[in-house]
């Protein structure tokens, strides 16, 4: 007998994932610069989506103010780029590890809110942000800035090939959040994160140091968010705090996308990305319309399904994806047990 | 909102007096604004109070009510202090509503839920006014009350409606004190509050308990959204402000403490006035400094009641 985390069809579906990923890296050979764009953009959804999915589905830190990381990864790029000159593949990164930083004393102070009210907190650190990033008269100011060209260039000479960097790292950079993910809720911490998810007071008596395990897992989603935000605005060329600090764009629309694929499992946030973009192909123009459906679709999902989508398929047929739980598995049915 | 005056007179060498009375000018608006973010905090503390709801969708029930009240002093031709008299109730059945059959479901152990629908709610909220009435700033006219003001010194002025906004607010506040500790109903809501399952089997119905708390806090949504209404511009998108503001003023007041949120809307208020007297920039911005400093050394509010 012994204790592992995957089965057969999880073992298959890997396959169908490898299959998968290998043709989406692909894609510059079979898809037009529209599809890129599109795709680039599912892997920040799917980014985003998962790492506020573990800060909320798996931490139970709901936060509505992510916002913040990513208007901080994207301000932080244009910053080191335009005012250092770092080389913008490697501001990425380096905006990432800066946010990382600067998460600490922000999370020092809003973890002294509880619950619901931390939710709240996280938002006007956001505000916070926003409203300083306004003040900094050398990117702009409120009216933002675009990346000169100079900068832009250094990338890769050629647009074509430009766009084919920035699109491998989106995809790498979501596929390394999703392992970096599944990683950390297959390790020990991810077993003290559904202690604490199941009963705070409980996993306490037992010695896991709640307060810590939330607070690493803050600073790993501020890390991975802020990259995201970088990315994403290295692929716009321009920022403004509005747009830097969205609370529609990059909080409303991934808690959507979390809910409504299923919070607190891996797969949902990739079901819940692919269902929006699914809609927005087609519903994209009815515009304030479309953020209404969304929401009831959302408000429906959690009063109805709160284990989303995916929690159906999985109630259903009882599989996963990315399997976290382990099973005990016979090691030889037809055997007889040794003596 | 107050605005920075477009002079700048105060900096004459020797003109010390001038400058004073301008500073108190501001400590004193920023005082009378805080009555208003008292109501914002005080519907969001009852609420949470009674049933550790936090309402994201709060500041945009705010808005709501401006709208509705924009409706009827425009199709019935009232003004808006009367208008609050069809506002107000309407905005508390809605909240009975709400509560009955949407927000008690989200209620148990569990966080997210409430959250998120409240949440969703919020983005409803918002992009449905926008598609009824546009992003186009609209303002409540109150007609010759708007400009008129009391001179209390030479070169100080208290205009007419932030004062009765101020009063209103106390007025607010005091009603909900005196509900929360000398009627039965508040009786019922401590008493949920403390034990809802005791509560339940000494025979109250939470359900109805719950409804009529969210029905209170949205009277003085309502009262609020008017006067805000009245007081400057809104738009469709304003509500998560106002919500945060609200929330600021709980927070710095000191959680579960009703006059805590008066002190906590006041701080707030005097906060955002004195960063717009230094650069109209840094209104907002200091206010959330204010909070987040409160925050950093004073975690539990100026006047707690209750742990949060």
């Amino acid at each position: 007998m012994n204790v592992r985390f995957s089965d057969r069809p999880a073992r298959i579906t890997f396959a169908i994932v490898a299959v998968a990923l290998i043709s989406l890296a692909a894609a510059p050979w079979w898809g037009g610069r529209d599809d890129l764009r599109l795709l680039a953009e599912i892997y920040a959804y799917v980014a985003l989506a998962s790492l506020w999915n573990l800060l909320a589905g798996y931490a139970g830190l709901v936060s509505v103010g992510q916002q913040a990381y990513v208007g901080l990864g994207a301000y932080l790029l244009f910053a080191l780029t335009i005012l250092l000159g770092v080389p913008p593949l490697i501001a990425v990164p380096l905006a990432g590890a800066i946010a990382a930083l600067l998460s600490l004393p922000v999370a020092a102070l809003i973890f002294r809110l509880r619950g619901h009210y931390f939710a709240i907190g996280t938002w006007i650190v956001a505000e916070v942000f926003r409203l300083l990033a306004s003040q900094v008269s050398v990117l702009g100011g409120g009216s933002g800035t675009s990346l000169p060209v100079g900068i832009v260039t250094s990338i890769a000479s050629s647009r074509q090939m430009r766009e084919f960097l920035i699109y491998w790292i989106a995809l790498a950079l979501m596929v390394a959040i999703l392992i970096a993910i599944v990683l950390l809720l297959r390790s020990r911490y991810g077993l003290a994160l559904r202690a604490i998810r199941d009963n705070e007071l409980a996993a306490q008596s037992n010695g896991v140091n709640v307060t810590r395990v939330k607070l690493i897992v803050y600073v790993i989603t501020a890390l991975g968010t802020a990259m995201v935000g970088a990315l994403i605005f290295l692929q716009k060329l321009r920022i403004s705090p509005d747009a830097a600090f969205s609370v529609n764009d990059w909080t409303a629309f991934v808690i959507f996308i979390t809910v409504i694929g299923g919070i607190g499992r891996i797969e949902g946030p990739i079901v819940g990305t692919l269902v929006f973009f699914l809609l927005r192909q087609f519903l994209a123009d009815l515009g304030t319309i479309y953020l209404i459906m969304l929401g009831l679709v959302a408000i429906v999902v959690m009063l109805k399904a709160p284990k989303g989508l995916w929690g159906l398929v999985v109630e259903r047929f009882g599989f996963q994806l990315f399997p976290l739980e382990r099973r005990v598995v016979l090691a030889d049915r037809g055997a007889p047990p040794p003596a | 909102m107050w605005r920075a005056p477009s002079q700048r007179e105060c900096c004459e060498i020797g003109d010390v007096r001038v400058l004073m009375t301008d500073w108190i000018n501001v400590i004193v608006q920023g005082v009378l604004v805080g009555g208003l973010y008292a109501m914002f905090a005080a519907g969001l503390s009852l609420i949470f109070g009674v049933m550790r709801l936090v309402n994201i969708a709060h500041g945009d029930l705010i808005v709501l009510s401006a709208y509705v009240a924009l409706v009827a002093t425009q199709s019935l031709g009232l003004d808006p202090l009367t208008a609050m008299l069809i506002v107000v109730p309407l905005m508390a059945a809605i909240g009975y509503a709400l509560q009955w059959y949407v927000l008690n479901r989200t209620l148990g152990d569990d966080l997210l839920p409430p959250l998120l629908v409240t949440f969703g709610l919020s983005v409803i909220i918002q992009n449905t006014l926008q598609e009824l009435f546009t992003a186009d700033p609209q303002k409540l006219q109150a007609g010759a009350i708007e400009v008129a003001s009391l001179r209390v010194v030479e070169g100080i002025n208290i205009g007419v409606l932030p004062l009765i906004q101020f009063a209103l607010a106390v007025i607010v506040i005091a009603a909900l004190q005196i509900i929360f500790y000398r009627t039965a109903l508040g009786r019922a809501f401590r008493a949920t509050a403390d034990d809802s399952a005791v509560a339940q089997l000494m025979g109250l119905d939470n359900r109805h308990v719950f409804a009529l708390a969210m029905a209170l806090s949205l009277a003085v949504v309502a009262i609020a959204g008017v006067l805000l209404a009245v007081r400057a511009n809104f738009d469709p998108t304003i509500g998560p402000a106002r919500l945060i503001f609200g929330f600021e003023a709980v927070i710095i007041g000191g959680l579960g403490s009703l006059w805590g949120t008066l002190a906590g809307g006041i701080l707030l208020g005097v906060a955002q006035a004195i960063g717009a007297k230094l650069d109209p920039g840094w209104q907002i911005l200091a206010g959330h400094l204010a909070f987040l400093v409160v925050l950093a050394i004073r975690p539990q509010g100026l006047f707690p009641k209750v742990q949060g």
